[in-house]
């Protein structure tokens, strides 16, 4: 049975974001967000995460445009992404693939499953994979404990994973 | 209900149901009745409704959330806004997610029911950025329910109007505490205001603002439907009523969500629930209701699951998210563990929390390479004593505090085996070990 079912993300080359501008569907979207809150200000999380669907990771020039448009200072929007971790500041690979190593995790296997991502992909976690395809992170809680052990690849979650599991899914992936 | 503990489900009542989700289903179940009887009362009626229930806040702090409500000041010419937190960040905890993916209709259900208790017309839900399914799942939720005419202006023609916005997180377990939450809200970063003013006099926006958990406001529905003595009488103890979404993980047979009446024994959930410890082991300790309640070691086993008992034997009720571990856990590992997590999350606003919790994992790590010193343990006592009780502004110096005096209290000889066969310290290296490399500032 297939056990993958998530799409690589597109993540735009640095070159490419050195100055944005949102386009007519994108605007849409951020007036809708401006819609509802009383303040410009909080709309700050969800035009983030927008640009981050968009072009894949949130450059300088990303943070600018964004704080032009909310009429923000750029270091407040610095300063708030860089305390998020889901935020990526850096070009990540296609894939993150993100495992949880907080306790439930770790008393189920969650440290065998880090084992053998660096193994096969021969990078530590933090680190991107040379092909780009994947980036590897050991994450904090993922709040599904009782699945345990946890994998997000993306946006998805992969639950009561194995080492056989892991091996299937990075073979899938598109 | 028997004694035994299984009672017919109420929040997880859809569980296994075909399209358990869809409005349909939820109608089909007699949903949205309690909204119809509750918009025909008066907002104090349905207050003093939940008030007697004796509903308490799910989230971890069991508070009255009757209670709660009556914090918001009636007379203040301000908007009131109600945020729903499905931040869900505790470690252990895994009960809201279940909700929300069962029965999302039940928690929309509850949020327009409290909205209209404390006059709010705007409403939050505010889910971590991990759970983008889930917050996909909420917003379908949202459009159907407008749809039907249960959300926008002029609700049911009662006049009533409410709004209900998803808005995402993006990664900080912190966002958890109510005035973090309530700071990401408006686009900051997500650290704790000092309370007094309390979120219901001054929360989001500066207006008057009550947080409430996933699981309380999916209990209000039923409270409305079928009155608050029915709820009361749910739960074994007075004071711990209602029914309890028990979050099961670690060394047990079958992990999950159970839905229990308030107070069935911790024995009940991990041998009878949870299929009981894996094979050929056996309970060392649990904790009982998300990382940062103190551990309890297998002897407490049959207190009940509520928040008095808990209380009295020196843990917390917490989110009723219990971690089970067995014989074969180390326990100054599940300590370190623990601590990689306080430290990682600590928002860096206070002293005692940020350092104190990368001091703790630094000595504990040290400790389990072998290089542990004698007075270790008593400076491990100090901190636990100093980033508690007060010494900060939010609850996490007290959340990081607790799995270390209570690990320290039960296991102690643990810690004292490693210290016994420690070997010297190499030659010239500080206490704090050398940073290896990457990015963290402790090279993790």
């Amino acid at each position: 049975m297939s056990l993958a079912r998530t799409q690589p993300l597109t993540i735009a080359p640095p070159e490419e974001l050195l100055e944005v501008s949102f386009d007519d569907g994108m605007e849409e979207i951020i007036e809708e967000h401006l819609r509802h809150y009383p303040t410009r200000q909080a709309a700050l999380l969800p035009v983030l995460w927008l640009c981050q669907e968009r072009w894949g990771w949130l450059s300088a020039g990303v943070l600018r445009a964004v704080a032009r448009r909310l009429e923000l200072a750029p270091a407040f929007v610095e300063g708030v992404v860089t305390f998020y971790t889901m935020y990526q500041t850096a070009p990540p690979g296609k894939y993150l693939l993100q495992v949880c190593t907080t306790l439930s995790c770790a008393l189920c296997g969650a440290s065998g499953l880090l084992e053998r991502l660096k193994e096969k992909l021969g990078i530590d976690p933090g680190e991107t994979t040379p092909d780009g395809r994947f980036t590897l992170l050991g994450v904090q809680c993922l709040g599904a404990c009782g699945e345990a052990p946890v994998i997000q690849v993306n946006n998805d979650y992969y639950t009561d994973m194995t080492t056989e599991k892991l091996d299937q899914l990075l073979d899938e992936l598109p | 209900m028997t004694a035994g503990g299984a009672m017919k489900p109420i929040l997880l009542r859809a569980r296994g149901e075909d399209k358990s989700r869809s409005i349909s289903t939820y109608l089909r179940m007699g949903g949205y009745g309690a909204l119809k009887k509750a918009l025909i009362m008066d907002p104090a009626g349905v207050r003093k409704e939940v008030k007697d229930s004796g509903l308490r806040g799910r989230g971890g702090a069991g508070f009255p959330t009757g209670v709660k409500w009556g914090f918001v000041p009636q007379d203040l010419p301000k908007p009131k806004y109600l945020i729903c937190n499905a931040d869900e960040s505790e470690p252990g905890t895994f009960k809201d997610r279940a909700i929300i993916h069962t029965d999302p209709h039940m928690l929309i259900e509850g949020i327009i029911i409290s909205s209209y208790a404390i006059d709010a017309h705007v409403a939050y839900i505010y889910i971590r950025g991990e759970f983008w399914e889930e917050a996909r799942i909420l917003e379908k939720a949202i459009a159907e329910a407008r749809r039907k005419g249960y959300l926008g202006t002029n609700i049911l023609r009662t006049g009533f109007d409410l709004e209900i916005h998803v808005h995402r997180g993006a990664g900080a377990y912190i966002c958890g505490e109510e005035t973090a939450l309530i700071e990401s809200i408006e686009g900051k970063r997500g650290q704790p205001r000092l309370k007094p003013p309390f979120p219901a006099v001054v929360g989001v926006f500066g207006c008057p603002t009550v947080v409430n958990n996933v699981e309380t406001l999916a209990c209000v529905p039923h409270i409305i439907e079928h009155g608050a003595a029915w709820f009361a009488a749910i739960g074994r103890n007075e004071r711990n009523s209602g029914p309890k979404l028990y979050g099961i993980s670690g060394h047990v047979r079958r992990p999950g969500v159970y839905e229990l009446p308030m107070g069935v024994t911790f024995r009940e959930l991990i041998y009878e629930h949870a299929g009981g410890i894996r094979e050929g082991h056996e309970l060392k300790a649990f904790i009982p209701g998300g990382s940062s309640c103190p551990v309890l070691p297998a002897d407490f086993v049959d207190i009940p699951a509520d928040f008095d008992s808990v209380a009295e034997a020196g843990s917390m009720f917490g989110s009723g998210g219990l971690i089970v571990m067995d014989d074969s856990v180390d326990m100054v590992w599940a300590l370190e563990n623990l601590m990689t997590f306080y430290s990682h999350e600590s928002c860096g606003q206070c002293t005692p929390c940020r350092e104190g919790s990368d001091w703790a994992l630094d000595i504990l790590r040290r400790i389990r390479r072998g290089y542990g010193r004698p007075e270790d343990l008593e400076t491990l006592e100090r901190i636990s004593r100093y980033a508690s009780q007060g010494m900060t502004i939010c609850p996490l110096g007290d959340a990081f505090c607790g799995p270390i005096s209570s690990f320290l209290k039960h296991f102690r000889n643990e810690f004292e085996d490693y210290i016994a066969k420690a070997k010297p310290l190499p030659p010239r290296t500080t206490p704090v070990l050398p940073v290896r490399s990457g990015r963290g500032r402790f090279g993790i």
